[in-house]
């Protein structure tokens, strides 16, 4: 899974050391656009519904935290 | 009292008000009084003034702060154009708005200091513009001298169609604006603004302009909010925001995201979107979570100051219905005007035919900065009458009354194309795309090579769906090629969607 997100995330920042990073959000790497995008891209590659509650900057500033996020949501 | 000056407006506010938040980024540190922006506005004024400012083009580069309002306050006090940047502009084009409006100094904040001197001009950090006294006499003298239609401000169109052009706003044109705005909205004193633009477009005037006027406050969101739509609901609650004047994708966003479902922002009393068409499910889901809030759209080209037409949402609309940009403000003429230079009229109870949309009157600003081909051909002489010389704009945007008499945008003229002698808007097979709940974002752009009509979209819904449902729409020829799925479009700094990017794909 972890794989897959890096993979998701890299194609949206090529330059950016994705796996590595954990302040994806803080250091505003991510924007609004980059948010929605890989919202979708979640919900349709993990057939998950990532709800508007998940959606929190803690959530999204690193590969580890959008996998247990992701993982979370599927256990459901 | 007359008004020549948009700075009477914050004079005023500030002997009323002098203790008032005026602007505020929502951290409680971050804050100015009408006071402290009078004060401040004055010190950055007289600096400049002392450094020859006066009737020159001052650059701010700086953060979204209330600090940044003050600086280009502080250019209006002395006499100077403020061109407002920032730093995440490309730097190409930095250089390139320094360059084309013959910018005479950057003012720049510390942390944009090192980026602000990479541009090899006279720069002046806000700190040391603030830290020298008032010269009153000075400033005085530069009143004296300013009339309603000197320039106030340069603001370069986003350049999603063509080559940057710094649009020259001027007093008189503002004024007129804000005036219009604050009785179309019923703006006033009570206002909490949550400003979501960016400081470097006209859009910002809304907020600001208002806030000078009536006593309002202005809270200036944070960027980074936008991305999660429960925190930025939480901001506007924790903030007491009653009025949000955005672009339409913003709220698209919150909406398809999920989070009105879960808590809706109940402070705000009036909810203003414009700028680009809000999809029909997303303005009733608006609606629904805000059933006593009161809802406008506004439209309106940069050229015109900023927004040139407003519809109240006192009517149902229907399930397909277009969101109508209801008529001109108070003192703006609007002139639709067809192929043959025809004036076209609404008619009772069907729709007109479309036509270009003409703007005249007090809100037109002064023209493209040092470009005299293109402002003449934009700002034209009025088509109707030939009696005495009369500027009017012509926007470049199509038009149409509906049954109730309402405007009803199209799209640009040049997202007109004919194909088999047919004409077609490519705004209506957007339109038509974004009635299902599943598309979020809808743009179509003709392939110039085979001339085929490519329409991206974003949503859940898969792409042999989105064409099925246009097939049931639309006339044959006015069907897309292919409908490409995205998982989100392009947009301009702005937020609107990004067509120059998507039509080199």
């Amino acid at each position: 899974m972890e794989q897959k997100i890096i993979e998701i995330l890299e194609k949206m920042h090529p330059t950016v050391d994705i796996k590595h990073e954990t302040a994806l959000v803080d250091e505003g790497i991510l924007d609004s656009l980059d948010i929605v995008t890989l919202v979708t891209e979640l919900n349709a590659a993990f057939d998950v519904c990532i709800p508007a509650v998940e959606i929190l900057p803690s959530n999204f500033n690193s590969v580890e935290a959008l996998a247990t996020m992701v993982k979370r949501l599927d256990d459901v | 009292m007359r008004i020549k000056n948009v700075l009477q407006y914050l004079e005023h506010t500030a002997a009323r008000l002098p203790d008032k938040i005026a602007f505020s980024d929502g951290s409680g540190g971050a804050s100015m009084s009408f006071a402290a922006l009078l004060d401040t506005a004055r010190r950055v004024g007289s600096t400049l003034c002392r450094a020859g400012m006066t009737g020159k083009r001052v650059a701010v580069l700086m953060d979204r702060h209330p600090a940044a309002i003050a600086a280009m306050l502080g250019a209006t006090y002395a006499g100077a154009v403020y061109v407002p940047l920032d730093a995440t502009m490309p730097k190409e084009r930095i250089c390139y708005i320094l360059e084309s409006c013959r910018a005479g100094m950057i003012v720049c904040d510390e942390c944009n200091r090192a980026l602000a001197e990479s541009f090899d001009r006279l720069t002046m950090t806000y700190e040391a513009l603030t830290s020298q006294p008032t010269d009153d006499i000075s400033l005085r003298r530069v009143r004296a001298r300013q009339i309603d239609t000197d320039p106030m401000y340069i603001i370069f169109t986003s350049g999603s169609t063509g080559e940057p052009k710094g649009v020259v706003g001027c007093h008189r044109a503002v004024i007129d604006y804000g005036e219009a705005l604050t009785s179309a909205l019923s703006l006033d004193e009570q206002s909490v603004f949550g400003c979501q633009s960016p400081l470097y477009f006209d859009a910002p005037l809304k907020e600001i302009l208002t806030t000078l006027m009536m006593g309002a406050t202005t809270y200036l969101i944070p960027r980074g909010l936008f991305s999660f739509p429960l925190p930025l609901i939480d901001y506007l609650i924790k903030n007491g925001i009653n009025t949000i004047c955005w672009v339409s994708s913003v709220l698209t966003n919150v909406s398809a995201l999920g989070a009105l479902d879960v808590r809706a922002p109940h402070t705000l009393k009036t909810v203003v979107f414009g700028s680009e068409a809000l999809p029909i499910c997303h303005y009733h889901a608006w609606r629904k979570a805000l059933p006593e809030a009161t809802f406008y759209q506004l439209y309106g080209p940069t050229e015109a100051t900023g927004m040139s037409c407003v519809w109240r949402a006192d009517r149902e609309l229907s399930e397909n219905e277009r969101i109508p940009i209801g008529a001109p403000l108070d003192n703006t003429g609007l002139m639709l005007i067809d192929e043959q230079g025809n004036e076209i009229f609404p008619l009772i109870d069907q729709a007109s035919e479309i036509g270009e949309m003409y703007l005249r009157g007090s809100c037109l600003t002064l023209g493209y900065d040092h470009k005299v081909d293109q402002t003449e051909a934009a700002f034209v002489q009025n088509p109707l009458q030939d009696a005495y010389p009369e500027q009017v704009y012509r926007t470049g945007d199509l038009a149409y009354y509906n049954a109730h008499g309402e405007l009803v945008f199209v799209g640009r003229r040049d997202g007109q194309i004919k194909r088999m002698g047919h004409r077609i808007e490519l705004g209506e097979i957007e339109q038509c795309a974004q009635r299902s709940p599943s598309v979020t974002q809808a743009a179509c752009v003709v392939n110039r090579a085979t001339q085929e009509i490519i329409l991206f979209y974003s949503g859940s819904a898969q792409e042999h769906e989105v064409m099925a449902a246009l097939n049931c729409y639309l006339p044959r020829y006015y069907l897309p090629a292919r409908a490409v799925k995205r998982s989100a479009l392009p947009v301009t700094p702005n937020g609107k969607i990004d067509r120059k990017t998507l039509s080199k794909e």
